[in-house]
């Protein structure tokens, strides 16, 4: 077993620096340790400069995505054995601009994420008193792959249309409209088609599926995305085919 | 300095202070809210709270068994009025995030499902799966969304509260993205940072939870309330302390030791058949399973391991298909990060730092003793947990008085003006003069990274599972040291842009603080109660320590230590009573 390992890692500031460069720590190798707890290392031992988001170490807060090896990751997901004898090379996620090191500015998906009314809307509002909405497990396991997104933006990284388009609404967010239009308490789906179906929505999707691929939590916004599509025909063929039916 | 007027500023944005945002909300939508934190909401630490939330909905139940489970458990020193109307709200609230869009597990008929938990007498622990912190995060996050009054303020790291004449009149924060200093004038102030667990070494606790709204409210002359109550959880993972949740146990998992036997029946949790059973064995509360653990370590009945000793959950018995739809995130957890698969081998864990009990001394309305000033959740100590939380109290605890303290701080701002500018505007100036004097410091001599180990490990040697009076003084003399020293603390980043050197170093001094209010707190309590546990003393003494204790900032000398009475209406102390036992109570 090999002492330690090497780690490139992406630095740019934007006070100081032109453009980002690479920065070379090595650092010790551990069989169990993750690339966050590398990066924990070169924090607390070796350059306390480097900036980088991370908080649950358990892969559900969702704060650490950054690129390794080219591929986008959680880095305490990502362990160091499977790097094992190479150089890692750790950089921001793709497609979103750099802040400062590895933390990216994330403000465009928060406002996608918005926009598609990610909560249950319903016809008329159900008091308390009435308690609670009958859901067989059979209605919650429609939906239940698609509440599992830790908003982490791997799949903003790995999604080409991303790249080209930066209004596209995205995989994630599509993925959380078609949960909520899924869910058998929710009558909102005509007022999130505004957004998940307009040109920026999911007819921007071209469907390489690279978002599911990375997808750490096996969400399958491509999925989401093609049945959206698919629910979207069939309403627009509906509504011009038996005009005034609801939908 | 910018300066940003709101009607109710909300600090952290995780489930307590997002509840408190949606009540302000829909109490006055004339109201300007706005939610400050030092992440993006869901990145708040309620997103891994596992097993559940506990609220009476079920017929075979009662609000008493709630409230009697709650306060035993708590070892009598819950306000039990404040418990009362604890347990009576919990389904109120956990219905609402029903109705919010929560994915509550179900049974075939279509109704919420329930899950029993450590120290309680019946089943009533709501649960998503085994990520229900995360879903309620999310669906309250979700919900957030709906109302315009609220401002988000993401990735501004909070440093003191705007203090005029005794009332709190705002908040001053670090917009983390530029470096620039907010003063933000409120009417009022809602406190819901969590808690504090980073304190220790090895602990469940996300980055974030290093107790900086605890700190403030200290800081600003507020009492920390019951401070040395601090939680280990039974189940964690060595080497990460990746929390394993009780509910592995409610579904029937067992613990074991080095020679298999269930060792829980050696400390009045017993016998152990049949099994499950509730309030017995694997499903006693969690103090008294920590504490088993560290005397079956005693007589080196153990496992050894790189990591610490250990002790085995053992799962199997549930067989895969359980496994997966009850506790997938267990059976993902222990493969990725031990390479242990439940279904196949049993689970190596150990006790690790989870919660604080104690925390801003708050009443049964979430208001602290500062006019303004509210606080919820973890942070906060009402107390309803006493000297020990039962498992899936907390995530209810976080709604129950994230919205009691929104709709006190919505009605306190209706009926209060803004504080005068110039006051602010000098508390500000005071704030930020402390961070630019440790930004700009060229003659420190220490780092953070050295600080931060010796406070973990002398929390950890005298302020652990098991404490006696010469290891909690030496504990309050290295934190002494250590916050003498923490003056000569030297930054080596003094940058502007996402400056995680200074933020860690603020959370640093924040921690030390909150740390000091623990040890001495605990030094003075001469009685064992709960998770308090004096090798010097061992017994419970209610003639003497009945009573809360107070923590009040004492500058650069330790905390002052006041007591209160605990409020009992209509449950007289007694014996806690586990295993065999609990069946005839």
């Amino acid at each position: 077993m090999s002492d330690t390992i090497t780690l490139e890692v992406l630095r740019y500031h934007p006070e100081t620096d032109s453009e980002p460069h690479f920065q070379t720590y090595t650092v010790p190798y551990r069989d169990d340790w993750v690339v966050l707890d590398a990066l924990n290392h070169i924090k607390d031992h070796l350059d306390a400069t480097l900036s980088y988001r991370w908080s649950c170490h358990m892969a559900v807060c969702g704060s650490c995505g950054m690129m390794i090896n080219g591929e986008p990751k959680l880095g305490c997901h990502a362990f160091l054995r499977d790097y094992k004898g190479s150089v890692i090379k750790i950089e921001p996620l793709d497609h979103f601009p750099i802040e400062r090191d590895l933390v990216i500015v994330q403000d465009s998906f928060m406002e996608k994420l918005s926009s598609v009314k990610p909560y249950i809307i319903e016809d008329k509002p159900k008091p308390l008193e009435e308690g609670e909405n009958l859901q067989t497990p059979g209605q919650l396991k429609v939906f239940k792959q698609y509440t599992q997104c830790i908003n982490c933006l791997l799949c903003y990284a790995a999604c080409p249309q991303t790249a080209l388009n930066d209004s596209f609404v995205g995989p994630a967010a599509l993925a959380l409209a078609h949960r909520y239009n899924l869910d058998s308490r929710d009558c909102g789906k005509d007022q999130r088609a505004e957004v998940v179906a307009s040109n920026e929505g999911i007819w921007e999707c071209t469907f390489v599926g690279a978002c599911s691929e990375v997808c750490p939590k096996h969400v399958d916004p491509a999925a989401a995305i093609q049945q959206t599509k698919l629910s979207a025909s069939v309403d627009w063929f509906k509504a011009l085919l038996l005009p005034g039916e609801k939908k | 300095m910018d300066e940003i007027v709101t009607d109710v500023a909300i600090i952290g944005a995780g489930g307590a202070g997002l509840r408190a945002a949606i009540a302000a909300a829909e109490q006055d939508p004339s109201l300007n809210i706005a939610l400050i934190s030092k992440v993006y909401p869901m990145r708040s630490h309620t997103v891994a709270a596992e097993g559940g939330a506990a609220g009476v909905i079920k017929d075979n139940d009662s609000l008493d068994n709630h409230f009697n489970d709650t306060v035993a458990g708590g070892d009598w020193l819950s306000d039990q009025d404040a418990v009362e109307m604890f347990v009576n709200t919990a389904p109120k609230e956990l219905l609402q995030m029903e109705h919010w869009g929560c994915p509550w597990s179900r049974e075939e008929n279509g109704k919420v499902a329930v899950r029993p938990f450590g120290g309680m007498k019946i089943e009533r622990t709501w649960y998503a799966a085994d990520k229900t912190g995360f879903h309620m995060l999310h669906t309250l996050f979700q919900t957030s969304i709906k109302y315009p009054s609220i401002k988000r303020f993401d990735e501004y790291y909070s440093t003191e509260l705007l203090v005029e004449d005794g009332r709190c009149v705002g908040v001053v924060a670090i917009e983390m993205s530029s470096g620039k200093m907010v003063a933000f004038h409120a009417k009022a102030v809602i406190i819901a940072t969590g808690g504090a667990g980073r304190i220790f070494p090895f602990t469940t606790n996300g980055a974030v939870k290093t107790g900086d709204g605890m700190a403030m409210a200290y800081r600003a002359g507020v009492p920390l309330k019951d401070m040395e109550f601090i939680q280990y959880h039974p189940t964690g993972l060595p080497g990460t302390g990746i929390l394993i949740t009780e509910g592995s146990r409610g579904e029937g998992g067992i613990l074991v030791n080095k020679d298999g036997y269930r060792y829980l029946q050696d400390y009045n949790l017993g016998p152990p058949d049949p099994w499950p059973r509730k309030k017995a064995m694997e499903l006693g509360p969690r103090d008294r399973l920590s504490q088993a653990f560290w005397h079956e370590q005693q007589k080196g009945r153990t496992i050894k391991t790189a990591y610490g000793d250990v002790v085995h959950l053992d799962i199997r018995h549930l067989g895969e298909k359980k496994i997966n739809e009850r506790l997938p995130m267990v059976r993902e957890l222990a493969s990725s990060y031990i390479g242990v698969d439940p279904v196949f081998e049993p689970i190596p864990v150990r006790p690790v730092v989870h919660y604080t009990m104690g925390g801003i001394h708050t009443d049964i309305d979430a208001q602290t003793p500062m006019p303004g000033l509210f606080a919820a959740g973890e942070c906060a100590c009402v107390s309803i947990n006493g000297a020990n939380r039962l498992g899936s109290n907390s995530l209810a605890e976080i709604l129950v008085f994230g919205a009691r303290a929104g709709r006190g701080a919505a009605a306190f701002a209706k009926a209060n003006k803004l504080g005068s500018p110039a006051a602010a505007q000098q508390g500000a100036a005071a704030a930020q003069a402390r961070v630019r004097e440790l930004v700009l410091r060229h003659d420190g001599t220490e780092t953070i990274s050295g600080l931060r180990k010796e406070m973990n490990d002398t929390m950890e040697s005298g302020a652990g599972i098991y404490r006696s009076d010469d290891t909690l003084q030496a504990t309050c003399t290295t934190l002494g040291d250590l916050r003498r020293r923490y003056e000569k603390l030297q930054l080596v980043d003094r940058s502007n842009v996402f400056n995680t050197d200074l933020l860690q170093a603020l959370e640093l001094g924040s921690m030390l603080e909150v740390a000091q209010a623990m040890a001495h707190s605990a030094l003075l309590r001469t009685e064992s109660r709960g998770s308090h546990q004096r090798l010097d003393h061992p017994a419970r003494d209610d003639q003497a320590f009945l009573k809360h204790s107070l923590a009040t900032y004492g500058g650069a000398e330790p905390p002052a230590i006041s007591y209160r009475d605990v409020v009992i209406t209509k449950s007289q102390p007694a014996e806690r009573v586990y295993g065999g036992g609990a069946e005839h109570e």
